[in-house]
């Protein structure tokens, strides 16, 4: 324990004997570490919003979307035809074990107008499940009733937006609006989700039962009543794999497709998207810590560099310190232990700078930040290897020094 | 306590060997007191850094304290230095950047662990316990000396080496130093080697020994 003391006051002695050299030397360091620590940050941090907007939808969502028309040869996008059926939907809940909700959903484009306000929005028709399956908050009122659902009764729950837009600060609820040429009965209007996957701001949402009252609803040449979306919620998100190829073979029977066919629509895991995310946010975190690492790595030659020019000065202290008896380790220890004082100096410096770096980016950028125990342990410690890495050269080199030529050396 | 049976020592330069040292035998009993002359490059620093276990002879046996120490390896070595053998070198030597109290301090380092009430003793005993947080460039030639001999005998050696300790001073502080070394060694039994070209400080020793090209040419008792 003493020896150790020994040893860290005389390598504070040769940092403070040089300040201004030891200063520059740890700036290397300290920039090379908040640079990691600030970029890594961000990679973290939209890496975390995006799993956190995955997960106020629920990671237990599936989502169903029908495929493309074709016509001609000329495949239109996704969603462009209106193969699901609202018995595609009713199979699932029957058939598909780990099914926890199946919420089968029919939109329509719609103009509303209220008062003097109008705007064009999507028109959702769900079943009561909808709600749960979503996540959907209630702002004020209520969402509707099974009872409302059995009945067809022509209520909507506005999004956010839509409220905003029609209703700007008045209370909606309880209000009529027009909807197409029908009037409905406003209960509830839902909590921003904000920009992004899933959102709801933009959507109204009402029964399907009276949705299919209001508009038309196409059917197939089966007779199925066809549906734009169907969604819905599996028990256990370990089972989403499971589920997703379940539902494919079963839609793929039951459309009659032949087992080369493309599949005429298409199944979105919030699980298997969340893996996805992360393993590209992941390695983007990775890519930027990658490139300030270079910068680290910089620091950590400047480091070499001094400390060479510190034995070199110092030949004669070597001599004499020899002399006095002290062995290689005695001689290499001082060194290595200067060497990794101005790297740890520089670390901890460098993680108080890019922690207040990656604040700042956060609150005067758009992009959300995010310092983890993972990044500060990973920047520091590697500050630290660099340090020992590049300082162990110069220090090995000076305790092989004979110690009557240190001696006589000027 | 040094017994030297033909030593030599031989430095290749280039493609030739210098031999430095050609046959030496010497005999110092513990707690002599004695100096070695002989003219520049006639060997006797290279004799002293072999004694002072600096450096390894090419041929012979060196005994320390009735150990063979010739062909120890440098970590062992070391720890015969930072136990049994105080320097004093003509450079004086010291740290500039600590004060004289640490120099001091440092002498005890690397031989278990400093002690500073040992190290204000051993300022004492040369007179300079009132300049112990003096830094070396604030003291004067004879003074930095001083505290050179005060890091040598810190740790209590059995055996000091000065290589010319006077060679840098003027004669009253040379006289001082003699007057100091000789007083440590009559009061603490230290062996003492000490090499000069003043024949006034030889013959404050009990021996003298006179060496030339190597080897060792005449011994004269004082």
């Amino acid at each position: 324990m003493k020896g150790w003391l020994q040893m860290f006051s005389t390598a504070w002695l040769g940092v403070a004997t040089h300040k201004l050299r030891s200063f520059l030397t740890i700036m290397g360091i300290v920039i090379g570490v908040a640079a990691v620590i600030s970029l890594m940050s961000v990679g973290k941090g939209s890496q975390a919003s995006i799993l956190s907007r995955i997960q106020s939808l629920g990671s237990d969502l599936i989502t169903i979307s029908p495929g493309f028309a074709s016509s001609g040869g000329v495949r239109s996008g996704f969603g462009s035809a209106t193969t699901l059926t609202q018995e595609d939907a009713e199979a699932i809940a029957a058939e598909i074990d780990n099914v926890k909700q199946v919420a089968p959903a029919n939109s329509s484009n719609l103009q509303l107008v209220a008062g003097s306000a109008n705007m064009n929005a999507r028109v959702t028709g769900v079943t009561p499940e909808y709600q749960g399956i979503y996540n959907l908050k209630i702002a004020d009122g209520s969402f509707f009733s099974d009872y409302e659902y059995q009945s067809s009764a022509r209520v909507v729950v506005l999004g956010s937006t839509v409220k905003e837009t029609l209703f700007a600060d008045a209370d909606p609820i309880g209000q009529t609006m027009r909807m197409g040429g029908n009037i409905v009965h406003i209960i509830g209007f839902l909590e921003s989700k904000g920009n992004g996957i899933g959102s709801t701001d933009d959507a109204v949402v009402m029964p399907l039962t009276a949705m299919q009252q209001m508009i038309a609803q196409t059917k197939t040449s089966l007779g199925e009543r066809r549906i734009s979306a169907i969604a819905l919620t599996v028990t256990d998100v370990n089972k989403s794999d499971e589920v997703v190829a379940d539902i494919t073979s079963l839609l793929r029977t039951r459309h009659r497709l032949s087992s080369t066919a493309d599949a005429d629509f298409r199944i979105l895991s919030m699980e298997e998207m969340a893996q996805t995310l992360t393993e590209t946010t992941g390695t983007m975190t990775l890519l930027l810590g990658a490139i300030a690492a270079i910068s680290l790595l910089v620091g950590g030659i400047g480091v070499m560099n001094i400390m060479l020019v510190s034995v070199l000065e110092r030949t004669r202290e070597i001599g004499i310190r020899k002399a006095l008896g002290a062995k290689e380790h005695d001689i290499w220890g001082q060194f290595l232990v200067e060497a990794a004082f101005l790297t740890f100096t520089g670390g901890i410096i460098g993680v108080i700078i890019g922690w207040g770096t990656s604040h700042l980016i956060s609150y005067f950028g758009t992009m959300t930040t995010l310092v983890t125990p993972d990044i500060v342990i990973l920047a520091v410690s590697v500050s630290i290897a660099i340090g020992l890495f590049f300082g162990f050269y110069p220090a090995w080199q000076g305790s092989r020094l004979d110690p009557i030529q240190a001696l006589r050396s000027e | 306590m040094i017994k030297l049976e033909g030593i030599t020592k031989v430095y290749p330069i280039g493609k030739r060997e210098l031999a430095v040292l050609q046959g030496v035998d010497l005999n110092v009993a513990t707690g002599e007191m004695v100096a070695i002359m002989g003219a520049s490059g006639s060997g006797k620093s290279t004799l002293l850094n072999l004694i002072g276990c600096l450096d390894k002879p090419s041929a012979g046996n060196y005994f320390l304290d009735g150990k063979a120490v010739g062909h120890l390896n440098g970590g062992e070595l070391a720890k015969i230095r930072s136990q049994k053998i105080g320097f004093v070198f003509q450079q004086f030597n010291l740290l500039s950047r600590i004060s004289a109290l640490a120099n001091v301090e440092l002498g005890m380092r690397y031989a278990g662990g400093s002690d500073r009430r040992l190290a204000l003793q051993a300022l004492e005993r040369v007179g300079l316990s009132d300049r112990a947080n003096h830094r070396p460039t604030e003291l004067s030639g004879g003074e930095q000396q001083r505290v050179a001999i005060a890091r040598a005998i810190v740790k209590n050696p059995p055996l000091i080496l000065a290589d010319e300790p006077t060679g840098n001073l003027d004669s009253r502080s040379g006289a001082e130093i003699i007057s100091i070394l000789t007083a440590l060694h009559t009061g603490q039994d230290i062996t003492l080697l000490m090499i000069t070209h003043d024949a006034n400080m030889a013959h404050h020793c009990q021996r003298i020994v006179y060496i030339s090209d190597g080897r060792i040419v005449k011994e004269e008792r004082v």
